[in-house]
């Protein structure tokens, strides 16, 4: 099963190394370096998780979760924190991200946390196509 | 802190200051006071004598009066011949001297000078001729006279009063002569005092009666030289060099000067109990002013430097506190800016670890180095990671949650993480808990990360073999749970023990300490609304202290 990911971002070398990885991987990410775009490509495509960075210049992290979440409540989003802050972690999750990761963060655990949000969503999608 | 020459200096200050204003009023009233009393006293004394002197002046005139009287009434009554006949002379003088013991003799004397009549006892002068004499003359001018005391013919002291009374032609005289023992004891009185005198003198200074001291009867008593004057003088006249206050009065009938000399020592007496009195009082005053001033300044003092010493110490608090928020914010920063490039060092590893296993890689030579820089690069990263991780969680605004906390299983659960560290070492971990020691409304996980940060330092300061003590008890006023935690370590150098609280103070090895423990454990027991203090000597080991309160807000 392929996951269509979308990493938000505003460091370009991250972002870069990043779709690399999980491209190696056979995972397919698509990239946004700023919450505005971000959201103007989730307005084109349906992604099965976002990778959002909670501290970005112009519109901040938790401000795209907010749109994310009313345009595509099905969308499972990861919060990666460089703020190290609980606070904005925990902030995120009562918003309704599905988990975050501190930054720098352990790349196989975000992989693993990418993975079981994408299950998350497929089962949400057929609940909610039975339902 | 003002140093405690500074603090000496203040209280002489404030001592000698005080005891001025107070004593130099007292002293001015005291003198005032002793003044007014003293002029109060000594006008009274004057009085007094002045009193006493017109008195006895007024006596002795009288009893001269009297005498005059007597003679004149004698002479006038009858003729000269009357007296001449017989033993008429003699029954007269029985008469007197019935009335008044002093007088000695009674004689009738004739125009040219003789004694023509006589009774007494001195008959050896009966046929004395008296025509030359003074008085003689001077009873025949003015009609009386009173003589001087004098030892005359009869060798014992006495005067003389004589009264002449002319019939038709012929002058005759009454003479009588009296004891002058009469002025002794109309003078002297035991008014005056044990050291009081009083005497008469003539006009040539010449003692009329006998005084009690000094020199006899007709001696010179040398006063000094007053004219005449009416009523009483006082004056302070100096005798044997020691000043004595005398009255005069002159006498109105005879030139003679009454001298009454008041006792000193008496006179003295209520002055000097006043002075003692004073003394007393004045330095009774003083020791109570000065004992009084003393503890005041003493409160005062006490006061000042516990004053001096709380706002030194919130003083070191504030800054403490001030110091933490702003070094707060700057570490979130600090670590924000370095987490992104972490971050990216990271992934960039991994990048680098995902391309290892390509097959081409993994045949190169220098495959195991590169894996092994990888990870290295990876242990380093992850190292970095959990100083900034620190950071951000000492500058975290977690607000801390309140739960019943048992602060004495909290220390347990701590122990039990450390136990084997410590057994490993031989450091031993005493607790003296309170046993019913009252619930904390704390938060637990961040009272433990304290606890952990603590005796984990305790036990590297104290390296191998040692104690450790944790002791925990409750405290009123203000109601506090105490934590206090006791190594044998080799305790924290003076110099030193300001800034243990301080970020990235470390006296651990590079790479042992980040140098954050301490200050967490601060800002966290400052959330906590406590306080956390140390107290060490070098040598004596390291004792926390730390204070939580027990109510709820």
């Amino acid at each position: 099963m392929d996951i269509k990911i979308l990493l938000v971002d505003d460091e370009f070398d991250f972002v870069e190394t990043m779709t690399k990885r999980f491209h190696i991987r056979k995972m397919p990410v698509t990239s946004a370096a700023s919450g505005m775009e971000a959201l103007k490509l989730i307005d084109e495509q349906d992604f099965d998780v976002v990778i959002l960075d909670v501290r970005m210049p112009g519109m901040d992290g938790l401000e795209v979760l907010r749109q994310i979440r009313a345009k595509r409540p099905l969308t499972e989003v990861i919060m990666l924190t460089g703020h190290a802050s609980l606070d904005a972690g925990m902030q995120g999750m009562s918003l309704g991200a599905y988990d975050y990761v501190l930054k720098p963060a352990d790349f196989d655990e975000l992989l693993d946390k990418v993975r079981r949000a994408a299950e998350r969503k497929a089962l949400n999608v057929s609940a909610q196509a039975r339902g | 802190m003002i140093e405690s020459s500074g603090y000496t200096k203040l209280r002489i200050k404030m001592i000698l200051t005080t005891l001025g204003f107070s004593l130099i009023p007292l002293l001015i009233l005291g003198y005032t006071i002793y003044r007014q009393f003293e002029a109060a006293h000594t006008g009274k004394v004057i009085q007094h004598l002045s009193h006493l002197t017109e008195n006895k002046r007024r006596t002795i005139d009288l009893f001269l009066n009297e005498r005059l009287s007597q003679l004149m009434a004698i002479a006038y009554t009858h003729q000269v011949e009357y007296f001449l006949e017989g033993s008429t002379l003699e029954s007269v003088f029985t008469l007197m001297q019935a009335r008044s013991k002093y007088y000695i003799d009674l004689g009738i004397i004739d125009q040219n000078g003789n004694h023509v009549a006589y009774t007494g006892p001195y008959q050896a002068i009966r046929t004395a001729n008296y025509k030359e004499e003074e008085w003689f003359s001077q009873v025949q001018a003015k009609g009386f006279y009173i003589s001087d005391v004098f030892l005359g013919r009869r060798n014992y002291p006495h005067f003389i009063i004589a009264v002449s009374r002319r019939d038709g032609d012929k002058t005759w005289i009454l003479r009588a002569t009296i004891d002058s023992d009469i002025f002794d004891s109309l003078v002297q009185s035991d008014q005056l005092g044990a050291n009081g005198d009083a005497f008469l003198l003539n006009a040539d200074n010449v003692l009329q009666s006998k005084p009690r001291f000094g020199p006899k009867l007709l001696a010179r008593m040398d006063l000094g030289a007053f004219a005449r004057f009416t009523g009483v003088r006082t004056e302070t006249i100096a005798v044997d060099g020691k000043p004595f206050l005398v009255g005069l009065a002159w006498l109105e009938n005879k030139n003679w000067l009454l001298a009454i000399r008041d006792d000193p020592s008496e006179e003295m007496m209520p002055l000097a109990h006043t002075r003692s009195l004073m003394w007393i009082i004045l330095a009774g005053g003083f020791l109570l002013i000065a004992g009084g001033t003393i503890l005041t300044s003493n409160t005062i003092l006490a006061q000042l430097v516990r004053s001096e010493r709380e706002k030194a110490m919130l003083n070191a608090s504030l800054t403490q506190s001030s110091k933490m928020a702003s070094l707060g914010k700057m570490a979130a920063g600090v670590a924000h800016e370095i987490n992104n490039p972490l971050a990216i060092i990271k992934e960039k590893a991994g990048w680098m670890r995902d391309l290892l296993e390509e097959e081409d890689v993994k045949a190169s030579p220098n495959y195991k180095e590169l894996e092994d820089a990888i990870a290295k690069i990876e242990y380093h990263v992850t190292r970095a990671k959990d100083v900034t991780h620190r950071l951000l969680g000492f500058a975290r605004r977690m607000d801390p949650i309140h739960e019943d906390v048992n602060i004495n299983d909290v220390i347990n659960q701590t122990i039990t993480f450390l136990q084997n560290e410590a057994r490993y070492r031989a450091i031993e971990i005493h607790t003296g808990f309170q046993t019913d020691l009252p619930f904390v409304a704390s938060d637990s996980a961040q009272l433990q990360q304290v606890f952990l940060n603590i005796i984990d330092n305790a036990i590297d300061a104290i390296g191998k073999d040692g104690n450790i003590h944790i002791r925990t008890m409750a405290v009123h006023d203000p109601n506090e749970v105490i934590i206090t935690i006791k190594d044998s370590g080799p305790g924290i150098p003076r110099e030193k023990l300001d800034k243990i609280f301080d970020p990235f103070f470390t006296t651990k090895k590079v790479g042992e300490g980040t140098g954050l423990g301490l200050t967490i454990s601060f800002s966290i027991i400052q959330k906590l609304g406590g306080q956390i203090k140390v107290e060490s000597e070098e040598g004596q080991g390291a004792t926390f202290i730390i204070s939580l309160p027990l109510n709820k807000d």
